[in-house]
């Protein structure tokens, strides 16, 4: 090996002037030697040691590298001994001093969750992208105080890996760069993984399957398959198979959020197993007094009755067989040794596992094989109940008790079966023990006090576009809805009676407009019926030689409208101005337009909902309903109308979603979204107009994408700059505002006409 | 012309396969004896059609089937003047073929039709048992053998398709639904000879679909699929495939509800 004249090489070679540092230089020195393979890799080592060591940051970064580099070379690739080094010494040199031990102390977690050289680069440039984005420069240069997230993003990268890809790590990082940019403190609490934001991204960018996504599709298992209908609860882990284990109540199906394929089972169907499993339970399982048995008993018991439920279950569906098959761990025979564990969990482990597998589990055991067989022969004989059950775990515990079962240190397996649950529905205690139950007991009196009801609906929560990142921030707007306040209906009555003159005329186009149930179609070559008229006159035409005219027939076509609007209303702030040349704010005259275009329609009879929006940053999106489909023109919506009045901002993409929610639920062939606003889309708490009007732009082409058509109806003359990036070609600009209320409903009629 | 008109042509010649659920047979046997108008309810599939075919061959009618559609006028039921080198020609409709000739007349899926040409069947449908013709000026007196039967699908029924009540309220009615797991493998078995075992799954799999009517699907999978994919697995095509084939694809294109019915069919068939 390495003679002790080499080592004092080695040590001769390493400059450092920290007595700490040379104090555990020799053991660091044999960690090394074993790890890594050839001489230029200590040379890199020991150099990029001597590096930190004058870098001028003190001894604490030399310690951490020289401690954990080699180990963190010997997973990735011995290049990156120097890269690490010089890489601190470029945090240092960039203003981020303080990020380096962080990141020292990191890179080892890291480069076990990366495993490559490749992963570690692309980390590594990571670190400097987020470091240039968040250090705060001066004329994109000079650079004179420290990212504030720059220690905070080495710091939970290991943990963040955990859960996402390299790629998933990258969205997460850049999306908090780019959302708090300019807030330093909200920054931080981002890359600390404290806020809720940053919870949120993490969640959508985990790997594996997400109980959120799927949510519709296993209710639909659950109905379909099982017949059963209760609500899925996620709850949060961080490893689905170390964490707690589902189970119901009441109150629903508690799941762990996210489930990651195994063994060639996707997620999806590990989700399917697990509700097979409690659906088998709620099926065919009763209960058991808990007091008459011993705890060792009850385990014993539970195995057997998981193994009967999951039997009945593949009864029915025998798909289940492969999958739990594919799920169940499987202990070795001597993963627990008798002479110094209790191996009690051990033994229901390899039990659970020949109750799947009766033929092949392989294990030796007399008692597991008996048991086993013991089991399968009763269910042969069908009408099992839990009683079964509990006869048979008492029976097994009795023939397997071993000395060493009570010793103190207990084997647990390293891997659950995650396709079960905690079985707590099984047991039935009489009398109050010491056992866990008394937890919920105690926590029973805080949850019946009732939270006060809120009087308004939760917001609904919808993600916004954010075109510098293009990615689309989680649940990122809240809207909430209300209905909107009442005024007097006779407002309204008068502002129609001073449009009389234009009321009237609306009805004329509208009864052209109306469908005629029944249309004759004349002079068709095929159709339904004989036209006398015509017919005999091309008779006369035949017998007078003359060509005769074929289309003698008539048939009659049904006009149908079959069309669904809605109309959103801007009403921020500015609505409240009254235009130049105008005797009236840019609100009456929407309010005059609006009535105008209410009457129409409800004379068509097309369903139109009516409402209003405004917002006060990304936390309140304000979206009151003036008027529903199935409502009519009548005194109460009148007085809503009347009662619109100016509100603060205008954050347009989450009211078009909002909006186009109720219309997708619309049967109709048509669904409309007329937009009525004087302005651009803004809001307070964003400073970069510009993605707003992506935000927007995206919204469009979503409820395009469901088969919605948006206009908008803009009353502000300089709209042509953005208008069009929204809307596309779907717009129409009023440069007069005084002749709003005649062009609103002049223009719905063209579209629809 | 009406003289020139073929009725055997619509005898039903042989014996339809129909495994009865319950009395029908008997209860539509007691309601022709009486000539009573009769609807057939029921969703899509579940042997509406068959039934009354076996009725006709059971009562040895000749069936005429109309299959009614929003397009269809009075005209395309009653009949219309047709053009000829001589001048204008009369032309029967199915009903008055059907009316003069003692036939079963069988209106499907009635309430396609719209409401103002559905009531031309009321005079037939009612003691007057004839058919005024009021182009051609004549009154059609219905064979003493004449039976009008109507099959409608309550299920999509929305407000614009329904009958109304003064069409209703001439007819009894049957009220067919899917039949149980027992007969209607019994169906599949003696429909398309598939073994029973298969054939117990393959109903097992459209429990799953009913079950989600409502919840994304408008309809559950019908007994017809289940003969599709009875016969496609006959003619040895895979189980899975073929369910697959028959049962999912027609069905819907919830990405959703596909996935959980391949994931029965595959549970299923383990």
């Amino acid at each position: 090996m390495h003679s002790e004249s080499s080592r004092a090489a080695y040590r001769e070679r390493f400059k450092c002037g920290f007595e700490q540092a040379r104090e555990i230089f020799d053991p660091c020195l044999n960690a090394a030697l074993e790890q890594l393979d050839t001489p230029e890799a200590i040379d890199d080592f020991l150099q990029g040691a001597s590096l930190l060591c004058m870098m001028g940051q003190g001894v604490e970064p030399v310690m951490v590298y020289l401690e954990e580099a080699p180990a963190t070379a010997a997973v990735t690739s011995e290049n990156m001994l120097e890269e690490l080094a010089n890489y601190g010494y470029r945090l240092a040199t960039n203003t981020n001093a303080g990020a380096v031990v962080p990141f020292l102390q990191s890179m080892l977690g890291i480069a076990r969750r990366l495993e490559s050289e490749d992963g570690m680069r692309a980390f590594l440039d990571l670190g400097l992208e987020v470091m240039r984005e968040t250090t705060p420069s001066i004329h994109g240069h000079h650079a004179i105080h420290p990212s504030p997230v720059l220690d905070a993003f080495f710091e939970t990268a290991p943990r963040v890996l955990a859960q996402l890809t390299l790629s998933g790590l990258a969205n997460w990082a850049r999306f908090g760069v780019r959302a708090h940019a300019g807030d330093p403190d909200a920054q931080r609490a981002y890359f600390c993984l404290e806020s809720v934001d940053s919870r949120t991204v993490l969640q959508r960018e985990r790997h594996g399957t997400l109980l959120a996504d799927n949510e519709r599709r296993l209710g639909c298992y659950l109905r379909a398959l099982w017949g059963e209908d209760r609500p899925l609860v996620p709850y949060p882990t961080l490893d689905p198979d170390t964490t707690q284990s589902p189970y119901f109540d009441d109150h629903g199906l508690r799941l762990p959020d996210v489930f990651d394929d195994r063994n060639g089972v996707p997620g999806i169907d590990r989700y399917r197993g697990l509700l097979a499993h409690m659906m088998g339970h709620l099926e065919w399982s009763g209960t058991i007094v808990a007091d008459n048995y011993s705890p060792m008993q009850r385990l014993a018991m539970a195995v057997f009755e998981d193994a009967r439920v999951e039997y009945l279950a593949m009864a029915r569906y025998p798909g289940l067989r492969r999958l739990y098959r594919a799920l169940h761990p499987r202990v070795a025979e001597d993963a627990c040794d008798p002479g110094r564990q209790s191996c009690v969990n051990h033994r229901l482990m390899m039990l659970s596992f020949a109750l799947l597998e009766p033929r092949d589990h392989g294990y030796a055991d007399p008692a597991i094989i008996e048991f086993s067989r013991r089991f399968h022969e009763r269910m042969a004989q069908g009408g099992t109940q839990t009683a079964d059950m509990v006869e048979l775990g008492v029976a097994f515990m009795a023939r397997s008790r071993r000395p060493s079962d009570a010793f103190a240190e207990v084997w647990f397996p390293s891997k659950t079966v995650a396709f079960r649950d905690d079985n707590r529905h099984l047991w039935r205690f009489i009398e109050e023990g010491d056992e866990e139950e008394l937890f919920d007991r105690e926590a029973g009196p805080a949850d019946t006090e009732a939270p006060e009801p809120d009087p308004a609906l939760p917001p609904r929560l919808y993600p916004e576009w954010d075109a510098g990142a293009r990615l689309y921030r989680p649940d990122w707007v809240s809207v909430f809805d209300s209905l909107h306040p009442a005024g007097r209906a006779e407002h309204v009555d008068r502002l129609l009676e001073k449009h009389q003159g234009l009321v009237r005329q609306i009805e004329q186009v509208v009864d052209l407009l109306k469908p005629q149930n029944r249309e004759r179609v004349r002079y068709q070559e095929e159709g339904a019926e004989l036209d006398l008229d015509v017919a005999i006159r091309s008779m006369i035409d035949q017998r007078c030689g003359a060509e005769p005219d074929p289309r003698i027939n008539m048939s009659h076509r049904h006009a149908e409208r079959d069309i669904s609007v809605s109309l959103l209303v801007d009403l921020s702030a500015s609505i409240a101005e009254r235009p130049e040349g105008a005797g009236q704010s840019i609100l009456e005259l929407s309010q005059e337009a609006v009535s105008l275009l209410a009457q129409a329609v409800e004379a068509l009879g097309d369903p139109l909902s009516i409402a209003g929006f405004d917002s006060n940053t990304r936390h309140e999106v304000r979206y009151r309903h003036i008027k529903g489909f199935d409502e009519h023109w009548g005194p109460e919506v009148k007085a809503r109308v009347a009662a619109m009045e100016a509100g603060m901002s205008t954050r347009m993409g989450a009211a078009l979603r909002h909006a186009g929610h109720f219309l997708s639920h619309r049967d109709s062939d048509k669904r409309l979204l007329l937009v009525l606003t004087d302005g651009e889309p803004h809001d307070v708490d964003v400073h970069d107009p510009q993605r707003l009007i992506a935000d927007a732009r995206e919204a469009v082409r979503e409820l395009a994408a469901g088969g919605i058509v948006t206009w908008c109806i803009n009353l502000d003359l300089h709209a042509d700059d953005y208008v069009s990036d929204i809307f596309g070609h779907q717009y129409t600009i009023v440069d007069r505002v005084q002749r709003l209320p005649e062009a609103l409903p002049r223009l719905f009629m063209q579209l629809t006409g | 012309m009406s003289e020139r008109f073929d009725v055997e042509q619509y005898r039903v010649t042989e014996e339809p396969f129909y495994q009865a659920q319950d009395d029908e047979i008997e209860a539509f046997e007691t309601a022709y004896r009486a000539r009573m108008p009769v609807m057939v309810k029921g969703p899509t599939g579940c042997g509406k059609s068959r039934f009354v075919e076996y009725m006709a061959w059971k009562l040895d009618r000749p069936l005429i089937t109309v299959a009614c559609n929003e397009d269809m006028t009075a005209a395309d039921l009653v009949g219309r003047f047709l053009l000829d080198a001589d001048g204008t020609r009369w032309v029967d409709g199915p009903l008055t073929q059907a009316a003069r000739s003692g036939a079963i007349c069988y209106l499907d899926e009635v309430v396609e039709a719209r409401q103002d040409t559905t009531v031309v069947i009321h005079p037939l449908t009612d003691h007057r048992r004839n058919l005024p013709l009021d182009k051609k000026g004549e009154l059609v007196e219905a064979h003493p053998d004449f039976q009008l039967v109507i099959s409608y699908n309550p299920g999509y029924q929305s407000l614009m398709k329904d009958l109304k009540q003064s069409t209703k309220q001439r007819f009894a009615g049957f009220d067919f639904d899917y039949p149980d797991a027992r007969t209607e493998t019994e169906i599949l078995v003696g429909e398309t000879g598939l073994a029973p075992e298969t054939a117990a799954k393959l109903v097992q799999i459209a429990a799953t679909a009913r079950n989600l009517k409502g919840h994304g699907l408008s309809e559950g999978i019908s007994t017809r699929l289940l003969a599709y994919a009875a016969t496609l697995i006959g003619e040895g095509m895979a189980p899975a495939r073929a369910c697959h084939m028959a049962m999912v694809v027609p069905l819907t294109d919830d990405a959703d509800i596909r996935d959980t019915l391949d994931h029965a069919i595959d549970t299923v068939f383990g």
